[in-house]
This record gives structure tokens, sequence and C-alpha cells, in this order.
């Protein structure tokens, strides 16, 4: 049985509270603060943040100014997952002994904190069922620090630690794919969205707030300086994402694969990697093979996601 | 109020402290198994599992993770627990700071370990020693009542509205966790009035909303750091106070330290952990022989317990100082270079000597004892000691 997927039907729905305030220190146009504006709009009630050391958290957390309307943790970058459990089962069983008022919590956490540094934390989280939502913004690189390489960085893409060197240009390695590891902890709800679709976004984010457990939400949350970008392409950017099966926006229901954005005639993936400096690199002419590898990243992942939802096979 | 008597039982350490946590209205209990700590979180997922605790038992998938589940847990308003020993305490040195930096009130046991290299599971106060400087109070026990007492006592003090802090119960491994001893509990319904249900001061919730961990840049940062000294040292001060009404419950009465005829002891040795039961029974035997020496353990080891301390040792002639670890390449152990720099600032200028011993657990035997007492007479009747350090009985 699926559960309600349609909160809000235009973004005329949303509510109108800002949760997370605008003057914070995010560079302008910065995704991930597009991210958390966003959701955080889709709350349904109490509900407290815990965030990882990262970009978002020095940019709104800076003493003794806060940009969060709700209860905000912060206590270090690998964590997030565990300080969470923490808090999770400390109202659970709070407000059995002596009716403390329930929270959801929301971890909100950079891909760093997510897919390196903080996957032990957040596989045993999953694993031990807290009933938390777990979302990753990810900007595709250790922002905070300077642009450094993560396991979520894709192939080809140029870090300050991965350079587009003569001898090895850019990063080698293919990005670690989160949601299929969280769906391996059998966890009820994984699924990824763009800050370019911000009704999926929100949707999302409502409807794993309904599920009980552990829940996993991906979000591709472009970096201007990172990525490099005007800031006013953030938005843009996203997009291309997604209109060329760079980052397909689905969800894993119970195991079960369903693409939300069906991008039937994808735009050529150049179109989204001129738009940014981190890759031009790959097109010069002894780079090639780099591009390729990460077209056929693309094209076999997309293959792969269409290949489970028609199988309708439970992951 | 008259106390309920209590039976005397015979228990472990490892059990005696998860009997007191058990009675400590405790809400979440965080942990990771680690040899000698491990009983005591197995006793209470045992409590849990058959309804004889109300808590929640998480065992996480790491220490570093344990001790992060314990702050979000305490910051949510939940009375915590944990415990850990040597790797496992290590793996949480990062968050240890956090935890007292962001005043986190929580009860710490630590099965005091060796730490690797080389692997060595056996008694050491290696493990606590680099936490020293985190802000949490340190407590340390003789015995095995001892590390029951003092678990009541750590969370009333933690919790303290002047203290905020963490607090750890220091026992040694093997030697307190795994031997049976004598203990007379309190009852439950005293245990539950000296611990009657936690009323955090801070707490999330959306109500009142408030960031917790904040960044704080340079023209803050300072202010922080002061006001955790601040916390540490009224710790200190209120200790008396929250020891002093857990005497009132138990009829046992707890101290900076225990000492044993120090007052007008011409040679004073002073240790930390169950190393004090074994110098109590020598200094006996040489005190009914007529020779004038006196022993002190330490029970708080954070905040440092300066005044009473100097005020103890104030007319002693000499001193050892017992450490149970070491600092590599530094002056001597912890404690040692600790009780130097008090001797020196407060104006006694008495001849110290440091003995450091029973590294990895190696045995501390009565006649070994007699034998330090007798080296600090010694240097009591010459005026000097020959040497800054011996590292006891070790083949060089
Ligand atoms: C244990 C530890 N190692 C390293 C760091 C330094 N550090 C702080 S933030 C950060 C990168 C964060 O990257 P990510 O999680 O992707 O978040 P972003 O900054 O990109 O938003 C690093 C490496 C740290 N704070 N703690
Ligand atoms: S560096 Fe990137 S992620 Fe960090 S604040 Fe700027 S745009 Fe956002
Ligand atoms: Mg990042």
């Amino acid at each position: 049985m699926s559960s309600q997927t349609i909160f809000y039907k235009t973004p005329k729905d949303l509510p109108r509270e800002e949760w997370f305030a605008s003057g914070h220190r995010l560079c302008a146009g910065c995704g991930a603060g597009i991210a958390a504006r966003l959701i955080f709009k889709a709350i349904r009630g109490p509900t407290v943040v815990v965030n990882p050391t990262g970009c978002v958290e020095v940019s709104t957390s800076c003493y003794p100014y806060t940009a969060w309307k709700i209860p905000y943790v912060h206590v270090a970058f690998e964590n997030a997952a565990a300080v969470a459990s923490g808090v999770v089962e400390a109202i659970k069983i709070l407000n059995k002994k002596r009716g403390r008022k329930l929270h959801d919590v929301i971890v909100f956490a950079g891909d760093g904190g997510t897919f390196d540094i903080g996957l032990q934390a957040l596989s045993g989280a999953l694993e031990r069922g807290h009933n938390l939502l777990y979302i990753c913004y990810d900007n595709e690189a250790y922002m905070n620090t300077g642009i450094q390489r993560s396991g979520a960085t894709p192939i080809g893409a140029a870090t300050t630690t991965s350079p587009a060197g003569k001898v090895i240009p850019g990063k080698q390695e293919r990005k670690k794919d989160l949601i299929a590891i969280a769906v391996a902890h059998k966890i009820p709800y994984a699924a990824t969205a763009s800050i370019s679709h911000p009704l999926d976004l929100v949707n999302k984010v409502r409807k794993a707030l309904e599920i009980e457990g552990p829940k996993v939400l991906h979000v591709l949350a472009p970096c201007v300086p990172g990525w490099r970008y005007p800031p006013s392409e953030t938005v843009r950017i996203a997009r291309l994402a997604v209109e060329t099966r760079y980052f397909p926006v689905y969800e894993v229901e119970y195991g079960r694969v369903k693409i939300n954005i069906r991008v039937k005639e994808p735009k050529p993936l150049e179109e989204f990697l001129k738009a940014q400096g981190r890759f031009s690199h790959l097109f010069r002419p002894e780079n090639a093979h780099v591009l390729e590898a990460l077209k056929k990243a693309v094209e076999e992942n997309w293959e792969r996601l269409v290949k489970l939802e028609e199988s309708g096979i439970a992951l | 109020m008259a106390r309920q008597a209590q039976e005397r039982i015979a228990i472990m350490g490892d059990e005696a402290i998860a009997l007191a946590v058990k009675q400590s209205n405790v809400d979440v209990i965080a942990a990771y198994p680690i040899t000698p700590q491990t009983i005591i979180v197995e006793r209470l997922s045992e409590y849990v599992a058959n309804g004889e605790l109300d808590a929640a038992f998480i065992q996480a998938e790491s220490e570093h993770s344990a001790l992060s589940i314990c702050v979000g847990a305490s910051l949510a308003g939940a009375r915590v627990f944990t415990s850990t020993a040597s790797q496992g305490l290590a793996l949480m040195h990062e968050i240890v700071y956090a935890t007292s930096s962001m005043r986190v009130p929580m009860v710490m046991a630590i099965a005091n370990r060796s730490l690797n290299a080389p692997l060595n599971i056996h008694c050491e106060h290696g493990d606590v020693m680099p936490e020293r400087d985190s802000g949490w109070v340190h407590l340390f026990a003789t015995n095995v009542q001892e590390a029951y007492d003092l678990t009541f006592i750590a969370f009333k003090l933690s919790e303290h509205p002047d203290v905020q802090l963490p607090v750890s119960v220091n026992l040694d491994a093997f030697i307190l966790t795994h031997s049976v001893e004598p203990l007379t509990p309190i009852s439950d319904e005293d245990a539950s009035k000296f611990l009657p249900p936690r009323q955090p001061l801070y707490s999330i919730d959306f109500d009142s909303p408030a960031t917790f961990g904040t960044m704080a840049l340079p023209d803050t940062y300072m202010e922080f750091k002061y006001q955790l000294k601040e916390a540490a040292e009224k710790a200190g001060q209120v200790y008396p106070e929250v020891a002093g009404e857990y005497a009132r419950i138990s009829g046992r009465r707890y101290w900076y330290f225990n000492s044993y005829m120090a007052d007008d002891a011409d040679a004073v040795v002073l240790v930390l952990g169950s190393t004090y039961g074994t110098l109590k029974v020598a200094a006996r035997r040489l005190r009914e022989g007529g020779l004038k020496v006196g022993v002190v353990g330490l029970t708080m080891f954070r905040p440092f317990p300066e005044k009473q301390l100097v005020e103890l040792l104030k007319n002693a002639k000499s001193l050892i100082v017992m450490d149970r670890a070491y600092s590599y390449g530094g002056l001597g152990g912890p404690l040692y270079m600790e009780v130097l720099a008090m001797l020196y600032r407060n104006g006694l200028r008495i001849p110290v000597m440091n003995v450091v011993y029973g590294l990895g657990g190696r045995d501390f035997r009565l006649d070994e004892a007699e034998a330090v007492l007798k080296i600090a007479l010694d240097g009591a009747r010459r005026g000097r000691f020959d040497e800054h350090v011996r590292w006891w009985g070790v083949r060089a």
C-alpha cells in the first residue's frame, strides 16, 4: 500500500512560515540554503533539526545569531545520525514516562557528513530503526573546508584534492550510490529530490514524515564556488541535472523503485557539464575518455533504475 | 527522614554500577561493549528487557556514536548513562570534549584499562588521563561500595543547576569491575528521593526553540570556555553539599579524598583508585610498628581539590605520588605533575617522588605497598629522595 503522496499541489499550498530564517551567511545562490528553506516549510508540527559540521552549520549557527526558528542541534561532523537517534529515543521514552511533547526529528547533513565520515553513524541509525528523517544536501564535495573531493563527487569533477591535473584529470572514481546503501538497510522509504523541483521535494519531505521508521532523502544542492557558476544559475543547473538524467529523481518505498520525474528525452549531458567550471577540463581532447566514463555512469544508472521500476522487484 | 535499613549483598563492581543506574531514574542508556565494562551494559539491558527498568537501552554501532546518542538524549531532557573503557574512551574523545563544552549532563562509568599498544585489557588509568582537561568531573572509586555510591552522587552533581557538566565514575579494570565485594545498597525509595526524575534546565523544545552547539568565533569563544572553567570549579564547591545529602540517606559520607592517618604522618603516599586499599592495609601494619605513615586516595581528580589537599598535606615531611599512567616524554605521571604544581604554588617545599606502577594490570602487592611507604619514610627522614620518578618493578 502506498502512502499519501500529495500534500502540496501548488507552491501556494506551502505554509508561509519561514523556519529557516533569512540573514544566514551562506553564499548568494547556495543550493543548500534553498533546500533548507523549502524542506523546513514541509514540517508537520513540533520538529527538531540535527545538523553536522559543514557549510550550513557554520553559516547558520554563529553565536550569538541563529537562522533556526526550530530547535537545532550541532555536535560534530560524523555523528548527526547518532545524535538524532538519541534525541528520538529520549523524546519517545519521556513521552511514555512523563507525557513529554513528541517532536519529529530531521537530520540535515552534507554529503561529506553522510557518504563518508558519517556513514557508519548513519548505517547504525538505519539498522536500529529509529523514527527519523535523514536528509542529505548533496553539493558533491566538502565545501566548508574549501571544495575537497568526497564520496559523492562524480567522476571527472575537479576539486581542490582531485584537481584537473595534466596526469590525473579530476576525480577518477565514481560517486557512491547513497540510496542503494540506504535501501540495503531495508528501510521503509528512501528518495532523491532536487531543489529545481520544489513541489516534488516538499511533498517527499512531508510524505516521509508520515512514515514510521528511518527515512533517507538525498537532495541535490548545487554550490556556487564549488561547481563554479554564477549565483543566479543554481536552480537552472539543478534542473539540468535532472533533465540530463545526471541526477534521477526517484523514490524507493518498501524496496520498490518509482521514478518520479520521467526524463523521456534527456538533454545532452554536456549542457549540464558546460554550465560549470568543475567539468571544463573534460572538454579537452586528451580527457575525452573521462567524459565518456561519466556519460557511461549516468546512462547505466538511469537504465538500472528503469529496469528496477519495470521489474517491480522489492530491493 | 529515617533511612531504610538495607541488607548487605555480595556483588562485583560492574554489577554494582548497573544496580545504581537502575535505581537512578535513568531514561536512556547507550553504550558499546568493551572489556571490562561489558557486564555493566549487559545487566542494564537485562533490567530493561525484563521490565525492571523503564528506560531506552541502545547498543550503538561504536563508542563514538554511543556518546553522541547520549548527548542527543540528554539535550532532549533525559537522564542518561553510558560506560566504556580504554579504546572505547579514546574513540569517544572528540565527543567527550563536546559533551562538557556544550554543558550536557550525563554519567559515564569508566572501567579503567590500558590503551593499545600493546593490546592489554587490564587495569591502568592511561585511558581517562587524555580526558583530564575536558571539563568533565572525574571521580575515582577505591572499592565496589564506592563505585555504587559515587554513581548516585555523579548524577546529582552532573545535573546541579550550577554545574551542568558530565561526570565520570572511574573503577579499576578487573580489580573492581570483576571483584565480588560486600555492598550495602540504598533502598529504591531513598534512591528515588535523592534522584527524582530529571528536570532539565534547558532542553530541546519546539515551543521555546534554542540552538545547541553553536559556532563561536574568536570574539566569543573564550567566554564559552571561561564558563566551562567556572562550572568545573563550581562542581568542586557544591560537591560536599551533594555528598552530604547522600550521606543522610546512606550513612556513608564522601569527601574529596579518602585518607588514612595522613594528618599527623611524616610520610604520605597519594594514589588514585583501588590501590588505596592495599596501601591502607600496609600503612596500618607500619603504624603498628610505630612508623608515622599515611595514605590518601583521591576521590575527586577533576576538579582538583587543591585547597583541601594542601590543608591535609601541610605537615607532611615527604610525599610519594603513585601514578598508574604516564606522560611519555613528560616529567612523570599526570597526578605527580599536578601535585608538584600544587605544592609549589602553595609554598610547600617537601621532597616528592613519583612511583609509576601497575601499568597494563601488573600486580601491586601488599609487600610492595609496604616498601613504597618505607621509601616515603626514608625521604622524610633524609629530607630528600634520590630520584624523581621510579618505574616500579620494571625490567629495564
Ligand atoms: C572529524 C572532523 N574531520 C574534519 C573536519 C573538517 N570539516 C569540517 S566541515 C567539513 C566538510 C563538510 O563537507 P560536507 O559534509 O559535504 O558539507 P558542506 O560543507 O559541503 O556543506 C570538514 C572536512 C571536522 N570538522 N571534523
Ligand atoms: S560554499 Fe557552496 S555550499 Fe557552501 S555556502 Fe557557498 S554555495 Fe553554499
Ligand atoms: Mg558537501
